[in-house]
């Protein structure tokens, strides 16, 4: 307890009169502008729980003078881009492609607007500048399984390929292996045939598949291997790949044909944004 | 000071009832809000109940540590609302035990990675995420590819969650044996799958054993997909 509060002779202090077994502390207090900024922060939280949404109630809370929504905030900051990007990005909803391939400044907005959503949508399977992957087509490469035209690119884009939607590419090879309906030898001359194709296996015997392939696969995928965009029936006598060119591949694919999908945008992207992806999409060097 | 301090300290009935009322303070301000949440979570129209291979999923997710680095939560920041969709709404985690919002980022927010790519890719990716982005640091989870779902408790794993308020009904939970087979494998009728758990994603499977990778990419794929923003005016979204 304080008993007596005097002075330190060689500070010029107070002491706090507290003593312990002879020991005395000086009483040095806080500065002084330390304090007032703390009092000031404590008003300063008083006056911010008026202004802001602050106390929890039964079943709702006190939502502040300023009726402050950080929903509502957002979705005005949103709304405010959106309107100043409206300029351009309406203006691409409205016109057709051939329209805006006239206006080079829209061009370019779409191209700029085409390649952010691209690298945020579509690089993580077709690969940076649409050079693809095993699997997902190349699409800088100009070898378009449903079409490379500005229109058919919008369409694949906005409702996919084989992604459920109503209005999807729909597309499907028969396990022609699995379902037992080339027997496995049939398989491994289909195979040497479609390689044939793409000039990956030179010099060989391939009659047997030739036949095969016409009675088979020609349909589809035509009688030279020239593919068919209506079906979506790749185009084999290529030498780009979709799932690869060596013959394991190969076989793999006739046995247990392995059929990509392609999530439908339209349920995540707006208009104008699936618009400028066609365009973008279409500029990588594979555009028709 | 009103009362002063070296008063309450010499009586020590005194400072132990004022230490009482302050700790009470303090614990009623904590407790009291968890009795009102029924009131305080809006419920939003699609929200449901995660489907037993889903449920499993998200068993593996938390114990794989994925939150570690992903979180579920897109804040109501234009930048966030602009590449990942609509932010999220408290009711899209109210079945989760615990819920996955996370706080770090080195890999993105998915929250609504559901749909956002093909079941082929997920695969792909968690078996070697850099076979399909060649610049991901992510780890390789290929082992989840080979090590089959532990499903024969998931009657027992719904019940257990109901107690704590997920709201499973006794012919969910009657069913859910045959729900996970049917959501692991393509061939299969899920038409009462889909009625149970609308937008339920069948996985590919491999044809003989529900995998934990099966599992995992279920539950990628229904991520932020339950709730349909196409009408995103809030008081239309509530129930």
């Amino acid at each position: 307890m304080p008993t007596k509060i005097e002075k330190d002779i060689v500070t010029g202090r107070d002491t706090t009169g507290h003593e312990w077994d002879g020991l005395k502390e000086l009483n040095t207090p806080l500065p002084k502008w330390w304090v007032y900024v703390l009092y000031a922060t404590i008003v300063w939280a008083a006056v911010w729980f008026v202004l802001y949404p602050s106390v929890p109630g039964i079943t709702g809370y006190f939502p502040g003078v300023l009726g402050y929504s950080q929903r509502t905030a957002v979705m005005d900051d949103v709304r405010a881009v959106a309107a100043q990007r409206a300029v351009t990005m309406d203006r691409i909803k409205a016109l057709s492609f051939a329209d805006i391939r006239k206006d080079p400044q829209l061009m370019a907005a779409a191209g700029t607007a085409g390649r952010i959503a691209f690298a945020n949508n579509c690089q993580p399977c077709h690969g940076a500048g649409g050079g693809g992957q095993t699997g997902y087509p190349a699409l800088a490469a100009g070898a378009w399984i449903w079409g490379g035209s500005l229109n058919e690119i919008y369409q694949t884009i906005t409702y996919g390929i084989r992604s459920g939607d109503a209005k999807a590419r729909e597309g499907q090879m028969p396990r022609f292996g699995v379902d037992g309906i080339l027997k496995p030898a049939e398989v491994q001359q289909v195979a040497d045939y479609v390689m044939t194709l793409y000039g990956g296996q030179p010099g060989k015997d391939v009659s047997a598949g030739k036949k095969l392939f016409a009675d088979n696969c020609a349909l589809c995928h035509g009688e030279a291997g020239q593919g068919d965009r209506e079906k979506g029936a790749p185009r084999l006598a290529s030498h780009v790949h979709l799932n690869g060119g060596d013959r394991a591949t190969v076989v793999a694919q006739i046995t247990s044909p392995r059929m990509g999908v392609m999530p439908a945008w339209h349920t995540r992207l707006d208009e104008a944004t699936i618009k400028s992806l066609a365009i973008y999409v279409h500029s990588l060097g594979g555009g028709e | 000071m009103f009362i002063r301090h070296d008063f309450i300290e010499r009586s020590a009935f005194l400072l132990l009832v004022l230490t009482l009322v302050t700790i009470a303070i303090g614990g009623i301000v904590e407790v009291v809000p968890l009795f009102t949440i029924e009131t305080t979570v809006e419920h939003v129209k699609g929200v449901r109940p995660y489907s037993p291979l889903e449920q499993r999923g998200r068993d593996i997710y938390v114990r794989e540590g994925c939150y570690v680095c992903h979180s579920q939560q897109i804040r109501a920041l234009r930048d966030e609302v602009e590449r990942y969709g609509h932010f999220s709404l408290a009711a899209e985690s109210m079945y989760d035990h615990p819920f996955q919002w996370g706080s770090k980022r080195i890999g993105p927010d998915l929250a609504r990675v559901g749909g956002k790519y093909s079941n082929d890719w997920h695969y792909a990716h968690l078996i070697d995420p850099r076979s399909v982005v060649p610049e991901s640091l992510m780890p390789r989870y290929a082992f989840l590819a080979e090590t089959p779902v532990e499903s024969d408790d998931i009657a027992a794993r719904l019940r257990a969650l109901r107690m704590v308020g997920v709201p499973y009904t006794d012919n969910e939970i009657a069913n859910a044996v045959a729900d996970l087979a049917a959501q692991s494998n393509p061939t299969a009728d899920a038409t009462d799958l889909l009625k149970r758990y609308p937008k339920a994603v069948t996985v590919l499977g491999n044809g003989h054993v529900v995998t934990e990778l099966d599992a995992l990419v279920a539950y990628l794929q229904v991520l932020g997909t339950m709730v349909d923003f196409a009408d995103p005016a809030e008081e239309r979204l509530q129930q």
